[in-house]
């Protein structure tokens, strides 16, 4: 069917479908529901001391004795399955025999009250062998076991040779630090015992299918039997893609065991120490270069930390992998990472999955190469982009979208970068304690689920008989706009004011086996899956319309809450009603495969990603090379969202995911102490960026596009996780600054640039 | 001795029995089940739980907002109390939410109510508003989805429309504010919530309850309560003593009562010395400085707190009652050892004295964090160089975040005296022994306590581009 025709509800900025309950307080998460008649509450309970050992003794008896607790659980009182991982079953719920970082929840409390519950698990008596944890990436390499994965590299040519040959060399070294996804609602679960010992378990998860999955393994039950449902989430962020499951489980059991409905939120405290985090990484490489700064060959170690178990590791450390080139063509590599095991909470998905993490490197070493040329490093990086004959990455994928050298030269040109760079050194030629930088770099993220399978979507549509429409499909919504977005394309599908689609909650029971809404793809899929539902059902309306009136089906058009054809025209819902009368179905599942994607993991060769969505961004920075503090003082964007769906949801994508990327950055640092205790596990120590961290001057635009080249949901492109590595420019920029105290030494400077990371790159030199 | 009493909703609560230690947070969302404001961090930090409370002001109302997870139910006696459930009226989104919603500032919604609330208070202000003072209003509100500024473009536009039903209200909310009057005692001697109205029935209750936990605007006992789970079962409450937060200028010193807040006393501060306004505000946040007081900072001693250093630069007498009897001293003899104050069972801090800087003084103050606004020190620095014709006759240096408690760098200080400004900055600090902790290393604050001391003499001489804060 072609969209071509003007679109009358896709592409406006209409608001947020919940933002009018968003501002009176009245949007309903798990934890503001109703609470159901004899309500318990759970509360995971942990050693208070120990990361890594033996569980030498537990002793809940005081945690029994408490008052308003109903039932304390441990590992026995699991029916089936003790296991919560997403991948390799390593997991426990209840961690059994040992403890294999701080915090691993060993029983759980059901009390009458929240509070009871809280209180209640502190009273426990653990004692726990002293092994000394594995905390960092270092400490993991010293301990010469296995790593958690097997390695994993892309390589092409003699690396070493074309290096040592090359006419300039550059060697690095540094460190990323991981993020806290900070999302506002904390991970909750509730769960409703039913008849026959069904559960309905309202989550708040990016992947109801993986908790309904979950829940039903540990009690031993078919998948059937339990339903997730999640209507939205106060923030996701990748961190209830997999660690929703554990609260969930919790809950179910609790509701298992009372037969009572049972919650279980976990205070900000825990859930900081018990929930994985984005995985840092220890960056090692090697280049060379040509004497205009082309890189000719690469050599990159990317060594994860991935905490104590595989939870989905080995796709972000590939993704990492995939993203390592950027927008720069390697004619030479050897792209390797390792996969680390440490007695820390298992590191998981977060918006960029890896893919930041590989970019960071790369743009560290253009900027590197820039401050030990001497050179503009925007040139530099120019130098290095993909173009014509040099469109082939490293995992074999030919380039069929690139516009980085438009999206790069019109941000250059509308940031009056070049005018700027001037003023910069000016300032920093007379300007001895204050240093200004500015770094200007583009972004080539890869949109699909490298895992091949997981691209695929479901939908369920309902058309009643009053002209009204109930939507549903398999995505979350966790504030990203996805239901107001399909419920625009479904609008747009039927002809109608997308006041009549009525937008449900996601649940296992509407559209089964669904994805996580992850990967930036919930548009692409679940849009394209919910318009394949509309059509099926808008056919069949079409085909009554044009037998009624004996015309043509092509002659008939659905716009404006009409259907026409030639002078005949009728509501959208009399012709709902007449359908009905001739008993045709007005309901319909839509489903949808991304085409064309492969990947063949043994050779690293395939096309893993549909497309990707590309932006530029030009950030400059004022630091204090007394103290290291630093203020971001412009930051300019220009982002490719092929046709956009809804600007203005996009835009929120784009500066939304800026901000959380330059908290990454910048001020977001997770401390654990040797003992392998999170020492920052709330928002008084761990610090995202707050208001006045925003350059007041922030220009954002969306790039002029034709649309997206491949056939996407009205040629539409992902923005979720592209724009998360923006501001990668503003890191760069600091190493700009830094670099001025110096020119040509490459300041030492790891990730996030706190003032004493600054400083310490200061003193580096 | 009576009830609990507040305005909500234009209607008279009154509750005769409660939790001492109960938050508002939880009275909100578990006895009135009004779900709209959120927990976020239970903490004071994320500002998802943000509340306004109205408290009568020259015939009017003045609205503030604060964070309902660490204040305490009794805390809003003779008070307004204002939730985001309150706001839309007849069908009809307030202002603030109608800007919110079209300036598309929500996208998770859930720290979006806490906006609102900070935004509402804003706006009742009744001011005109820049972009800066948004920006500062909501510092303590954190948004992890939208990058805050289709936020701040909301506060905006709704600071420039009309007034609201409160506005209209406000000399019918004072008068029934007003009529809330006297002691409050809730309980009995094992467990009691007391609020005396006066600063000697304060002072007298003090004594009565040597082992009752003295609060002013809870934000540091909240998390007693709400992170270490330790019950607080008697609570005397400082905020409705008339006379206990009086702020008064005279010839050579100010003179702040201890249950002054942060934001009463911000006016004066900053006429004091522009380098304490900015401190000020990046102390905590609009909700922290509304709650919080001076004298409770100074009084749970903490090492962290980023004014007893720049006070006590600046020399500031610190006054303390028992009952009926008073005594003062330096402001730096009070803090004795980690969490250890010179302050007996029954006693309050009481007043602080605070010398005006001198024309040939210089006083300046540094706060470094990892974040700017609404975060703790790694360290505070604070200068006052008495100086003549260049040479430094006197000099006042204290440090927080150095030591165990905020402390004087004594040893620098007899170092500086009769030295140039310009020979100064060759001076080296050897005064302290900082420990490594989740904000900075030991090494990080040597380095920057050095360096701090080195730009306050640079900017004494003139300097210029000195700090990345304008």
């Amino acid at each position: 069917m072609s969209f071509s025709a003007k679109l009358q509800t896709v592409g406006k900025s209409l608001v947020h479908d919940s933002a009018e309950l968003h501002v009176q307080g009245s949007a309903l998460y798990i934890d503001d529901m109703l609470e159901p008649e004899g309500l318990v509450h759970v509360a995971p309970g942990y050693a208070k001391e120990g990361a890594r050992g033996k569980i030498k003794s537990v002793d809940l008896s005081a945690v029994r004795a408490a008052v308003g607790v109903i039932a304390v659980l441990t590992a026995q009182d699991i029916p089936h399955k003790n296991d919560c991982s997403p991948t390799l079953g390593d997991d426990p719920i209840f961690a059994v025999d040992d403890i294999q970082f701080h915090g691993q929840v060993i029983f759980a409390v059901v009390a009458t009250t929240r509070d009871q519950a809280r209180r209640a698990a502190r009273l426990a008596k653990i004692e726990i062998e002293a092994v000394a944890p594995a905390v960092t990436v270092q400490d993991a390499l010293k301990e010469a076991k296995p790593d958690l994965l097997p390695p994993y590299a892309f390589r092409q040519g003699n690396v070493q040779k074309t290096i040592a040959a090359a006419p300039g060399q550059i060697v690095g070294e540094f460190e990323m630090g991981g993020q806290e996804h900070f999302y506002l609602e904390g991970q909750i679960a509730l769960v409703i015992p039913g008849e026959k010992g069904t559960m309905t378990v309202y989550t708040s998860t990016q992947h109801p299918t993986e908790i309904q999955h979950c829940v039903a393994a540990m009690l031993g039950v078919d998948d059937a039997y339990v339903t997730a449902e999640c209507r939205r989430m106060g923030g996701g962020f990748g961190g209830k893609e997999s660690q929703a499951a554990q609260w969930a489980a919790l809950a179910a059991l609790a509701a298992h065991k009372t037969g009572r409905p049972a919650k279980c939120r976990l205070d900000r405290d825990d859930d900081m120490m018990l929930t994985g985090k984005r995985h840092d990484f220890h960056v090692n490489y090697q280049a060379g270069f040509d004497k205009s700064g082309r890189i000719t060959a690469v050599d990159v170690l990317l060594q994860a930390r991935c905490g104590y178990s595989a939870d989905l590791s080995a796709a972000i450390c590939d993704r990492a992998m995939f993203h390592a080139d950027n927008g720069y063509y390697y004619p030479e590599y050897h792209i390797a990472t390792r996969r680390l095991k440490t007695n820390t909470v298992s590191n998981t998905a977060f918006r960029g999955f890896g893919g930041p993490q590989g970019i960071l490197f790369a743009e560290q070493m253009m900027q590197a190469i820039a401050i030990q040329t001497g050179k503009d490093a925007l040139e530099i990086r120019k130098r290095n982009f993909y173009g014509r004959g040099r469109d082939v990455t490293p995992y074999g994928q030919k380039l069929r979208d690139n516009i980085l050298l438009d999206i790069t030269t019109q941000l250059e040109k509308s940031s009056g970068y070049a005018k700027r760079r001037k003023q910069i050194d000016a300032f920093n030629k007379q300007s001895p304690i204050l240093k200004k930088g500015m770094a200007l770099l583009p972004i080539k993220f890869g949109i699909s689920f490298t895992f091949t399978q997981m691209n695929q979507a479901g939908a369920l549509v309902h058309v009643y008989a009053d002209g009204s429409v109930q939507l549903n499909h398999g995505g979350t919504e966790m504030g990203q706009g996805l239901y107001q977005k399909v419920a625009q394309v479904v609008a747009e599908t039927f002809g109608i004011d997308v006041s009549h689609v009525a937008i449900t909650a996601t649940t296992t029971g509407k559209v089964p086996n669904t994805s996580p809404t992850a990967a930036s793809s919930g548009t692409d899929l679940n849009g394209m899956a919910a318009r394949n539902a509309a059509l099926a059902i808008k056919e069949r309306m079409t085909a009554h319309a044009a037998k009624m009136w004996k015309v043509a089906k092509s002659q008939i058009t659905f716009a404006n809450g009409q259907v026409k054809a030639g002078r005949k025209a009728m509501r959208f819902g009399a012709l709902a009603a007449a359908c009905k009368a001739e008993r045709i179905s007005l309901s319909s599942t839509g489903h949808y495969k991304t085409p064309e994607i492969y990947w063949d993991r043994a050779t690293g060769k395939g096309m893993p990603f549909y497309y990707f969505t590309y932006a530029a961004a030009c950030s400059e920075v004022l630091i204090d090379t007394l103290t290291g503090e630093m203020k971001v003082t412009r930051v300019d964007i220009l982002h490719d969202v092929g046709k956009s769906l809804n600007p203005a949801i996009d835009i929120g994508q784009i500066e939304g995911g800026f901000v959380q990327g330059m908290g990454w950055l910048t001020t977001e640092d997770l401390v654990y102490d040797a003992k392998g205790v999170l020492r920052t596990h709330a928002p008084s120590t761990y610090k995202i960026p707050c208001a006045s961290d925003v350059p007041e001057d922030f220009r954002v635009k969306l790039y002029e596009s034709k649309g997206n080249v491949m056939d996407t949901i009205y040629r539409s492109k992902a923005v979720g996780e592209p724009p998360l590595n923006l501001p990668i420019s503003v890191w760069c920029a600091v190493m700009d600054a830094v670099a001025a105290l110096k020119p040509g030494t490459v300041p030492k400077l790891n990730a996030p640039a706190t003032p004493e990371n600054i400083l310490k790159a200061v003193k580096s030199l | 001795m009576g009830a609990l009493q507040f305005i909500r909703r234009g209607e008279l609560v009154q509750i005769a029995q409660f939790a001492p230690d109960q938050t508002l947070l939880d009275y909100l969302r578990l006895s009135e089940k009004s779900k709209g404001t959120k927990e976020g961090c239970n903490e004071g930090d994320c500002g998802a739980c943000t509340v306004v409370l109205g408290t009568p002001h020259h015939g009017g109302v003045r609205y503030q907002a604060v964070n309902a997870c660490i204040l305490l139910l009794g805390q809003i006696h003779g008070k307004e109390l204002v939730t985001v459930d309150d706001l839309a009226r007849g069908g009809v989104l307030h202002p603030v939410q109608q800007a919110m919603v079209d300036a598309h500032a929500s996208q998770c919604g859930f720290c979006t109510p806490g906006f609102v609330m900070s935004l509402f208070s804003l706006k009742h202000e009744g001011r005109k508003v820049s972009r800066t003072d948004v920006v500062e209003q909501i510092a303590g509100n954190l948004c992890r989805c939208t990058g805050y500024r289709p936020i701040v473009d909301a506060g905006l536009a709704a600071c420039n429309t009309p007034a609201d039903y409160w506005h209209v209200a406000q000399a019918e909310t004072c008068a029934k504010l007003e009529a809330i009057q006297g002691d409050l005692f809730v309980g009995d001697t094992h467990c009691f919530f007391a609020a005396p109205a006066s600063a000697d029935a304060l002072a007298e209750c003090c004594a009565d309850h040597p082992t009752a936990t003295i609060v002013s605007g809870n934000t540091d006992v909240g998390l007693w309560i709400t992170k270490q789970m330790r019950a607080q079962p008697r609570i005397i409450y400082t905020g409705r003593a008339n006379g206990f937060a009086d702020i008064k200028e005279h010839d050579d010193h100010i003179s702040i009562g201890a249950g002054a807040t942060y934001a009463d006393a911000e006016a004066i501060l900053v006429a004091l010395a522009p380098d304490l306004g900015g401190l000020l505000k990046r102390i905590g946040s609009r909700q922290v400085r509304a709650s919080g007081t001076i004298g409770g900072n100074i009084a749970n001693g903490s090492p962290i707190g980023d004014m007893p250093p720049a006070l006590i630069a600046l020399g500031a007498t610190l006054h303390l009652r028992g009952g009926p009897y008073y005594h003062h001293m330096p402001m730096e003899e009070f803090f004795v050892a980690y969490g250890q104050q010179k302050r007996k069972p029954g006693e309050l801090v009481w007043r602080i004295d605070i010398p005006k800087p001198k024309p040939n003084q210089i006083f300046r103050a540094y706060k470094i964090s990892k974040r700017f606004d609404q975060d703790i020190s790694a360290l505070m620095a604070a200068f006052l160089l008495t100086v003549e014709d260049s040479v430094i006759q006197d000099a006042r240096i204290a440090f927080g975040g150095m030591a165990a408690t905020p402390k004087r760098a004594s040893k620098t200080e007899l170092a500086l005296k009769g030295k140039t400004l310009t020979e100064a900055q060759h001076a080296a600090l050897d005064d302290f022994t900082p420990l490594s902790d989740m904000r900075a290393s030991a090494d990080y604050r040597n380095d920057v306590a050095n360096a701090l001391l080195k730009k306050a003499l640079l900017e004494a001489v003139g300097a210029a581009n000195t700090r990345v804060l304008a």
